[in-house]
Parts: structure tokens; sequence; C-alpha cells
């Protein structure tokens, strides 16, 4: 079985598009922080491409920055050979949080291949990098690649914009995404960025709520909240505990998992922290290093000030606003790719949003791509493979001049129904829609909105004290934990307020982020809320798209259940089907498990804003990219009918050219009805069935074939009916050359080896088959003179199973004379048959003779032949021994051995018998022997009797028949 | 009367004409005339009857406990369902076999009747013979699967009601779109067990034992299936013959992502032509001593 256990699972659906194999279960939860910890999640999943012997690369440790933040950066620099003669475009490839520059190894080579000179390098505090992270810090890491900038600015074979100036893009995922952000902000002579799957604020992406409408016209705009935010606690933890893990530690378990994820942090050579200055021995510098790892002091402050308190204070947000490219974004003018994932609870689609609108508010070129992946889950290798395309897309364009421009416009993966999220890019994956504008964006229409009604009471939400137990919505680098379990995700009863629409007329696509206006009551005025839109099936099942969900840290509330406070609230971006039956369904939670979550116990009210509340979704109409889906499909059609009319017209020229050939006939052909020329059959293991035989049957002639078993005689036969090629030779049938499939072969009738009755069938029904399958005409067949010949009565219709072997023998050489052949060839025909049928099947042969037509029967026994046959060929060994008429074979004219009753009237015999004219006659080893001569045998006996010799023997003289048994004994 | 009276200039008998030699009717009788086909038929007619008859008597105790989401659970929610159900069940072995049988039984059988001399020296062109073999098999094998689709459809449907698809991930697709889908995935299964069944018509022609012709190719395609599993072989395993084999379900999305679909089909197209191709080459070479 190919896989038993697979039976009645339908894993295809839910597994992702590629095939039902436990790819993702077999990592395990190493998995949890692949995505994070590999550079452009994205791009290391696609196999490296074709090693380039063209592209060198250069090691190189460079230093950065002054003073106590002097670094070394280690880098490596893909050259290709055609940079040599013509300076090339510059990229620098920037990588993930927790990675290397081993982890873009693989796209750097890429994009060499492509004819740019790629800069890789491990940020500082990163790989064999020294210096302390700085979370993308513009006086630090944005430094670092100003400096980088200057190197490739200095090379031959980097393009020059201007002195000092190379034309230089910078792409990145996630840490390295917001890199190229900064950087593009902060040194203008960056002229590209691609910057993939990062954030926008990272305060907010940290500290998210959704609170309020962002009342922008993009379809994922998403509020950036106030003062207060929700702690995303779990990726947080994970976050900062890559980069602080003293040591490999952390990096090294987690890259066992997957060589993407391994980069030089595996490296047992790596610099450690602890062990990187001599001087640390100051019992504070070692605590601050097994805190903070290689984070620098005031990040470390902030993260732990933040996860111990799970509030934002303005310091953690100093810190953080530093690191985000949110305010410098009006100074990006290098034309920018921004590329988001759909199942992101990180870096939601709402970061990339607020980027876009930032960098476009001054006219820069922005094209946004929403793809099916992210940093919960990685994306499949064809949508890794096209994103790649995509990036060196931008940079042709905007870097090189040339390729198609691949112009400001908004691709987005194909809505589906599916929960998407942990359990793989799920279907719709490779399938994309294209819009020409990114709604909202400057100049373009805002994003068009549906207002789906929905209803429900208000409802009392309990939130537990010490926030547990909390909904399980979404695990950091798994995604929706939801679709793991099977589409639901876990909901704690009573914690959560529900809200349905009435089940959809019609599929609404949901592109974006949906919004809906709540009222909210809390007792301590504030409260933490979780909203989230499900996707509920007719059958009660409950999908929550890509696991998302949008907190609200909600301050200034009402009190009074019965006068609640009017929240607006931003759900978050997705994208996702919403079948035609199925019902939105918003619920909002108290708790959430990936969240900080209050301690204190409180009893919330949550209601909607008023009876008639609307849930507005965002809808983006666009060209769904079916160009490769449909036309490819007409191909294949197209190129496999082509194949067919191709071999349709080699098969009808062969066709032709070959009844020319088998039109060429001998002139004496109707007279000599088979010949054999030289013919010889060699096996490949060496041994000769037939050697050399030659013989000529002549019209009306029944020809006996006798020899021995193994003489040959029946690969003789093979190869005239076609099924063995001579090995030299050449068997002509009618003047035709013999050979499979020859159409001469239609004047043979035969019987060869085995009947080929078909057991099942009743006799008649084989002769009717086998008549049919010839293709000839029914009144051609002689159906009743060959039941005739079979002479079964009515076991004509009965099934052959029954048959006796004589039967079956009889209804086989009936077969062999259906259409009363030319030429008839039998092998052994009286095997099995009993004496008065051998003696009736003697008869037909010969009387079938008569008419003209011309019979080969093969035997080994002699008197067989002698009784049957006219001519005779025999043969031993696979060679013609002799050949003649049976007279001259069989007879040898006039010799008799005479027997008599008295052996003393010999010599008075032998009187009698000279007597004759012409005759002779004496005495030998084998008695009284006499040469009639032309006297006949009745008038020799007559003689003999009349002279009153009593006769007891008088049998002709064969002595041929002596030489054959010798051959046979000697063979056998 | 003389001989060459009724003679054709090619040699042949007049009334013999190669092109109307074993015509795709006769085999077909031949072929329907035999218990193995009358075999396959009647299972194709009673498997779905059967698996009816097990969800109507296994209880639903269990049923409900399976978190992962399958097509067991779906498949008695309507006739299309259920049909799709027993699609899937059988993929991986059921039609693999019935394929393999088909094509795999087609000339070896002959032989081993030693008819095949007989039908040769018609004679039969044997490129003529290999073809009208092959398309007699396949219209055998997919008109089994056809069956056997009809017969679910038909029976499921009684028994489910005649209701719309739901898909397992909640997704509903009308019956209409629902047969049309349907329709799809049978063609695109007949394609792809063209694989096993090209193959078993291989080894038909080189052996004169149809069992193994049939057990060959079975044996070769669960190896493969085998291979499948072993995630170390990484990549190599999408250029297996057994690859997409069930690509067939991602019709069920909406909207189709046909790009498995599409290399499964080509990649399918491509080994039944090269199997098929060995077996005209071996064929015309062969010397029959059946």
């Amino acid at each position: 079985m190919p896989r038993p256990p697979t039976v009645g699972r339908f894993v295809r659906a839910v597994r992702g598009p590629v095939r039902p194999r436990p790819r993702l279960g077999a990592r395990g939860t190493l998995a949890l922080l692949l995505p994070l910890v590999s550079v452009t999640g994205l791009l290391v999943l696609a196999p490296p491409a074709a090693a380039a012997d063209d592209v060198r690369t250069e090691e190189a440790r460079v230093p950065s920055g002054s003073g106590a933040d002097a670094v070394e950066l280690d880098t490596t620099l893909f050259v290709p050979a055609s940079a040599a003669d013509e300076p090339a475009p510059a990229v620098v490839l920037a990588h993930g949080f927790g990675g290397s520059k081993q982890s873009v190894a693989d796209d750097a080579r890429d994009l060499a291949d492509r004819g740019y000179v790629v800069l890789t390098y491990s940020a500082r505090g990163f790989g064999r990098s020294t210096g302390q992270i700085g979370l993308d810090d513009p006086r630090y890491e944005i430094a670092d690649l100003s400096t980088l900038i200057d190197l490739l600015a200095d090379r031959d074979d980097v393009l020059l914009d201007g002195d000092g100036d190379p034309r230089v893009g910078v792409a990145g995922g996630s840490y390295g995404g917001a890199l190229a952000l900064l950087g593009a902000a902060y040194d203008d002579r960056i002229d590209a960025i691609a910057p993939q799957i990062t954030w926008n604020s990272l305060t907010s992406a940290l500290f998210p709520s959704q609170e309020g409408v962002e009342d922008s016209g993009t379809p994922a705009a998403t509020p950036e909240g106030s003062d207060a935010g929700v702690y995303k606690r779990l990726w947080a933890g994970l976050f900062f505990g890559v980069g602080s893990a003293p040591g490999d530690g952390l990096l090294g378990a987690l890259g066992g998992g997957d060589g993407a994820a391994a980069g030089a942090p595996l490296d047992p050579s790596s610099p450690d922290p602890s062990s990187a200055d001599p001087s640390s021995a100051d019992p504070a510098v070692v605590e601050q290093a097994l805190t903070c790892g290689r984070f620098r002091a005031d990040i470390c402050a902030a993260y732990q000030s933040a996860a111990a308190t799970g509030t934002l204070t303005p310091e953690i947000r100093a810190v953080l606003d530093r690191s985000s490219p949110a305010r410098v974004l009006d100074r990006i003018h290098a034309p920018t790719l921004l590329v988001q994932g759909t199942q992101d609870s990180l870096f939601g689609l709402g970061q990339a949003d607020a980027n876009a609108r930032g960098i476009a508010a001054t006219g820069t070129p922005v094209k946004v791509v929403w793809y099916a992946g992210g940093h919960d889950t990685q994306a499949d290798d064809r949508v890794t493979a096209d994103l790649r395309d995509r990036v060196a897309g931008w940079f042709d364009f905007h870097l090189g001049g040339t390729g198609e421009d691949p112009g400001t416009g908004f691709e987005f993966p194909a809505p589906t129904g599916l929960g998407g999220g942990g359990v793989g890019t799920v279907q719709g994956g490779t399938q994309s829609v294209r819009a020409g504008t990114y709604p909202g964006l400057a100049g373009a229409d805002p994003v068009q909105r549906t207002g789906v009604p929905v209803t429900g009471p208000t409802q009392p939400v309990v939130t537990p004290a010490g926030g547990t137990p909390a909904a399980i919505t979404t695990v950091p680098g798994l995604g929706s934990l939801g679709a793991v379990l099977g589409g639901t995700a876990v909901e704690i009863p009573g914690q959560f307020a529900a809200f349905g629409s009435e089940p959809l007329d019609s599929a609404v696509e949901v592109v974006g982020a949906p919004t809906v206006e709540l009222a909210v009551a809390s007792p301590s005025g504030s409260a933490t809320l979780f909203a989230k839109l499900y996707d509920a099936g007719p059958d009660g099942g409950l999908t929550l798209p890509s696991g998302l969900v949008a907190p609200l840290a909600l301050t200034g509330l009402s009190s009074d259940p019965s006068a609640p406070t009017q929240v607006e609230v931003t759900l978050p971006g997705i994208v996702h089907r919403f079948e035609a039956g199925h019902t939105m369904r918003v619920v909002v939670s108290s708790t959430d498990q990936a969240f900080a979550l209050p301690a204190e116990a409180a009893v919330y009210s949550v209601g909607l804003a008023g009876p008639g509340v609307d849930l507005s979704v965002p809808q983006v109409a666009g060209q769904v990219q079916t160009d490769a889906g449909t036309s490819r499909w007409w191909i294949l059609l197209a190129v496999v009918a082509g194949l067919g009319l191709l071999g349709w017209g080699v098969a009808t020229l062969w066709g032709r050219r070959r009844r020319r050939r088998v039109s060429a006939v001998e002139p004496d052909g109707e007279d000599v009805p088979l010949r054999f020329e030289g013919v010889t059959k060699a096996y490949k293991d060496g041994f000769v069935a037939v050697r050399d035989l030659s013989f000529e049957v002549r019209r009306g002639q029944v020809l006996g074939l006798l020899g021995p078993n193994g003489a040959g005689k029946t690969t003789s036969l093979r190869m005239l009916m076609g099924l063995i090629r001579p090995t030299e030779g050449r068997i002509s049938i009618f003047g035709h050359a013999a050979g499979p499939g020859a159409p001469v072969l239609s004047r043979l009738g035969s019987f060869v080896e085995g009947t080929g009755l078909q057991p099942h069938l009743s006799g008649r029904d084989n002769l009717r088959l086998y008549w049919a399958a010839t293709g000839r005409p029914d009144e051609d067949a002689h159906m009743d003179d060959a039941i005739a010949v079979a002479g079964l009565g009515s076991a004509i219709d009965r099934p052959v199973r029954r048959y006796s072997q004589g039967m079956r023998q009889r209804v086989a050489i009936a077969q062999a004379m259906l259409g009363l052949p030319d030429l008839l060839v039998l092998d052994e025909p009286t095997n099995g048959l009993d004496p008065p049928q051998i003696h009736a099947m003697r008869e037909v042969l010969r009387s079938y003779a008569a008419t003209g037509r011309t019979v080969i029967v093969s035997s080994h026994l002699l008197s067989e032949i002698e009784q049957t046959c006219s001519h005779v060929v025999v043969m031993a060994k696979g060679q013609k021994i002799a050949q003649g008429t049976v007279e001259e074979i069989v007879g040898t004219g006039g010799a008799v051995s005479i027997g008599l009753s008295d052996d003393a009237e010999t010599d008075r015999a032998i009187a009698v018998l000279v007597a004759l004219p012409g005759v002779t006659a004496g005495r030998t080893d084998e008695g009284l022997v006499a040469d009639l001569d032309g006297v006949g045998r009745a008038a020799a006996l007559q003689a003999l009797v009349s002279a009153g010799i009593g006769v007891d023997e008088f049998t002709p003289r064969r002595r041929l028949e002596d030489a054959f048994l010798a051959l046979v004994g000697e063979s056998s | 009367m003389t001989l060459s009276e009724h003679v054709q200039p090619t040699g042949a008998v007049a009334g013999y004409r190669p092109e109307r030699t074993l015509r795709l009717s006769v085999e077909l009788r031949r072929q329907f005339k035999r218990r193995r086909t009358i075999g396959i038929f009647a299972l194709m007619v009673a498997l779905p009857l059967i698996l009816i008859g097990a969800l109507q008597l296994g209880g639903s105790e269990d049923a409900g406990d399976n978190a992962r989401i399958n097509l067991v659970d779906v498949a008695t929610s309507s006739g299309l369902n259920f049909t799709l159900f027993v699609l899937f069940a059988t993929t991986g072995f059921f039609l693999v076999v019935v394929f393999a049988l088909c094509f795999g039984d087609s000339v070896a059988s002959e032989a081993q009747w030693g008819s095949l001399r007989y039908t040769l020296a018609t004679p039969v062109p044997r490129m003529r013979l290999l073809r009208q073999k092959w398309i007699a098999a396949l219209v055998q094998s997919v008109g089994a699967l056809l069956t056997l689709a009809t017969v679910a459809v038909v029976a499921g449907g009684i028994t489910f009601g005649f209701e719309d698809i739901q898909t397992p991930v909640g997704v509903t697709l009308d019956q209409r779109e629902g047969l049309l889908r349907l329709v799809g995935m049978l063609g695109y299964l007949a394609v792809h067990l063209l694989v096993v069944g090209a193959l078993a018509f291989w080894f038909s022609t080189i052996t004169d034992a149809p069992l193994a012709a049939v057990g060959g190719a079975v044996f070769t395609m669960f190896v493969f299936a085998i291979l499948d599993q072993v995630e170390q072989l990484g990549s190599i395993r999408d250029w297996f013959p057994t690859a997409q084999e069930y690509a067939w379900t991602d019709l069920l999305q909406t909207p189709v992502d046909s790009a498995d679909l599409f290399r499964g089909v080509v990649q399918s197209l491509v080994y039944a032509a090269v199997f098929t191709a060995l077996a005209f080459r071996h064929f015309a070479r062969r010397d029959v001593t059946s």
C-alpha cells in the first residue's frame, strides 16, 4: 500500500498544496523560530541556484564605527565575472534577526548569477561580527550600512552614480527589511529597496492596540495605538531570547532543525560575547553578558522592563521608536518593493500598509506584494522562488534599467476559505491577484468597503485573575493553532462575546482589515480585549483566518454597562474568502495567551455600538493571474495534439513505404507457395535452431516436414508465420517476403504448437471471434466447412475448457482452415487424435490439397508423413537431411523384402522372381530381397503365389529409415 | 478458379485490409467476454455499495474523536462527498491495481493462451495489435473508473442525498460545480494512473505471464510510494511517477490552484509516453515464442 494511513485522511487541503507529507511535523517545535531566525524568511527555502562558476566570492572583515562602538563586520562579496568587463549595480542583502551572512548566501548567489555585485554581511552582534545588537539603530546598524556602501563605491566593478555613490539596492527580511527602510531614509545613495515582512513601528508591533479606525483608505490600515498597547509577550520573548542567549545556546539548539537557520552562530569558533573581551572578568559585565547577551544595555533594560510589567513606558517607546522606520518614511526616496506575509502575527499587514502610506506620501514609487507566508509560516518553494524573481525584477528595473517595469501596483494571494496559518501555506498560495494600484495610496481611489450587518446582544466577558486560562489563537512561528486543531481556535467559555452576521448570500472576499464599532464598559474604566473575525461554516465549523487577533488596550471606559463607551475597532488585516452560506462572526475575548494580560479579575460588558452596526469589510478588485493558469493547459493540449498528428503522419508515410516494399513479388510466386532460401536462426545465447535451410514447396503438394523433436521444424514454421525473425536468409510465401505482419500471411492458415483457444468461450465463439479479428468479410470464412472439419457436433457450442485434447486440436485445425487459406501449415496435427480421427484428418488434408491449395505438415513420425504427404523434407539438428517425394524418400522405387513361410523355398522363389522381366533378387542378411524395377508388386506377388510359394510378408524396403532412425537415436 | 484472382498486389488475400484487423469493437468483445473484465466491473459496482454499508454500519461514535480534518468525516454529507471519499480511498491502491490489471494483462494473457501467434499470423501488424490492445485496455480501465464514480454518485446520492459538496474545511461547492470538478478529478486520475497502466503494458510485452506484468507494475509503484515517504530524498520525490498522486484534491479549492495538477498531468503524460514507447519498441523486435 502506498500510504495506507492516509486513506480517509484529507491531508492535502490542510497540509498545503504540495503533497501529504509530514513536513511540518517532522521539524517539530524547532520550526517555531525558523521564520524569525531565517534571514529573509522567504528566500532561504528555494533550492540554491545552480552553482555558477563565474561568481567569485571575497571574504573580508570590515571595520565600522568608532570609539566604544567600533566593530568588525564579517562580510562576503559575491562578484559575477561579468562585472569585470562592465561595472554592475550592487545589492546589499541583510539577514533576519538571529541569522548571519550565511543565511542569505543562497539568495546572494542567485542575485550574483543575475549579474549583481552582492554584499552580504553579518550585522553587528550576529554571526562572526563583533559588537552589540542595537536593533537597527540609526547610530550603529544604519551607520554600518553606510560604511559598507562606501566600500562598494571604491570598487571598480560596481557601477557608480557619482563619486562615492554606487548604484546600490538593499533587500532583506524582517530585521534586514527594517535595515533597508531605515538605510534608505538615512543614506540617500541607496537607489532601490525591497524590504520584506518587516515593521513600520516596532512599538505598535510589540505593543499593539487596534482601537480606532485609520481613515486612510488603504486596505490594511491599522491604528498604531496610543500610549498604551497590549504587550505581545510570546513574540517579544522569542525575539529577545534569540539575541540575548549567551554564546550559541539557543541558536545552537534551533539551528539543528534546519540548515537554513544554521548560520555562523553554530560555528564553534564564533565569538562568544562573554569571552570576547578579556576584561570581562568584571562581575557586572558578566551579568550583563549572561542576561542581555549581545544586546546593547539600553535595549536590554527596555526589554526587561517590558517583560516584567507588560506596559509601555516612555523609555521603552524611545528605544523602539528609534528602531522604527515610521518616523523617517518621508525621507525615503528610493523605489520600494514592500513584501508582507498574510501569515504573520508578529508584523501584520498593517505594518506594511503604514510603510506604504508613509513612503508613497512623498511620491516615491511603492509596490505592495502580499504573499501566503510570513513569520508564522514559511512560504512554499514556489512562492519563495516567485518572490525571489520579483525582488530581482524590482532591482533589474530600478537599478539596472532593464526588464519590465514592475509598476506600483498591488498583489495579494487569491483569497481562499481556508484558515491558513500554521499548517503550511495553504491553497491559493501560488495564485495571486493583481490590482493596478494599492488602494488609498497617493492618487489612488480608497479601498472599497462593504457593510455586513452583524447582530448580537451585549454580553458579559470575564477576565480571569492572572489571565489564566487564556484563549489560544496563535503560537508564534506556528501561526493559527486553530488550523492545527481542525478549524477551532480555543476560546474559553465566559471569556468572550460573539456577534454574527446572517449567512452570506454570496461569497465575500476580504482583503485587508475590517472594522467594527463596539460598545464596552468596564468597572475599572480600562479593559484589555482581543477582537477577531471568525469564519463560521454552516455546519458550525469555525475558522480564524491566519489565526490573527486584534488586541485592544482600552482606557477611559464607562463603568456603567447600561451606558457603555463606543469603541471603533480595526480587526486584523487578512486575505480570506467567506463562502456563501457562511457567517462572519466577530468575537471579542478577554484573554489571549500570546499577550500580557491584566492580573486583576474583572467582568466587562461588550456589545455592539448599536442595533444597525455594520462590519465594514475591505474588498479589492483585481485580476487573478490566470495567464499561466489556463493558457498552459491549452499549450499542453496543443502539444499533445501536435505530437499526435505528427505520429499519425509518420505512421501513414511509413505504411505507404511498407506497402510498396511488400508489393515486390517473385515471378514464379504463385507456383511456389513457400520457399526457404538459406534460412538460419541463431539465438543470442549461441544456439542455432535452424541452419541454412533451403527448400521449395510447389502448388498442390502436401509437404511433410519430418524430423525428431528439436530438429527445428517448429522454429521454421514460426519464422514463416512472422513470429520469429530469421537471422539470415529469406522466406517467401507466394513470392512475397514473409515477415512480421506481411500481408501475404493472410493467405496462410496455421496451427502451430498449442491451440490458442480462449478457454471460456465455446468452440464456435472462438472461431467467430478469430475470424472477426481478421477483419475480413464474413462470407469469406466458410465457417460451416470449418466446423464440419472439426466434427464436434453439438459440442461446438460448449466452452472450450470442457473439451478433450483431441477436440481442442480439431477446433484449432478448423480455425486454421477458416477462409480456406491457399497455404495451410499444421504442426503435429494428429497429436492427441484417436486413430479414426487421424484417418479422417488425412482425408481432409488430401482433399484440401486436391483443390490446388498447398499443405505443410510437420511431424516426428515417419509413418504419419508417409501416409499423408506427397513430398517430404527431412530435418535433424536444424539442418535439412533429405528432400523429395515420399516415394523417393520412403519407398526408394521397387525394392521389397519378402518373408517366405518356408525358408527352404528361397531358391525357388529367387528363380521365380528373376524370371520376371528386369527383376533381380537375392539373399541378404535381412532375408530375401528383390528389386522389382518397374514390375508391379502385385504382379511379383502373383507370380510367387502362382508358383505355390507361401508368402508371409511382402513389404517395400526402406533404406532411408535406417539412416533416419540412427539420427533420431543419436539426437535423443 | 485460379488463385491469383483473389490476391492483392501486396500479396494479401482479397478482403484482407490491415487497418480492419482486430477492430476495437472486436477486441472489446473479446475482453468483455472474459471473467476478469466482468469481475473488475462487478467489483467497481460493489465497492461503493460496500463502503456505503460500512459507513452506515460503522456508527458515529468514534467519528467525532478524530481531530484531524478528513474526508471520512464529510463522506456522508452528500453523494458527491461520498464519491470524493471513494476516490480518495481507492487512489493509492485499488485503482492502481485495476489499471495495472487492464494494461498488464492485455498482451501477456494472449501470449499465455497461445492466441497471440495466431493473431499475429492473421496477420495483425504488430504495431496495430499493440495499439488496439492499448486502447482497449484504456477503455476498460477508464470505464472501470467511470463505473466506480457513477455508482458512487448515484448510490451515494440515494443514500446520503443529492446535496452540495462539503469540503472538510467547510467550503461548499454546489452540485453543478461539484460535478464539473468531479469530471476534472476523474480526468486527472485517468491520466495519472495511465503511468501505471503504461508501465504494466510495457511489462506485458516482455513477459508471457500476465501476473508478472501486473505484479511488476504494482510493485514498482509501491516501491516509489514507499520511497516517497523518505523525507531525505527531498525534491527528488517530485519526479517520481507516483508524485502528485493526490493532486486531484486541489480541485476542491476555490479558486483552483492548478499548478500541481498541471505538473502531474505533464509528468504523467511523459512517463506514460516513455513506457508506451518502450513497449512498442520491445514488441516490434521481439521473437514471439509463446
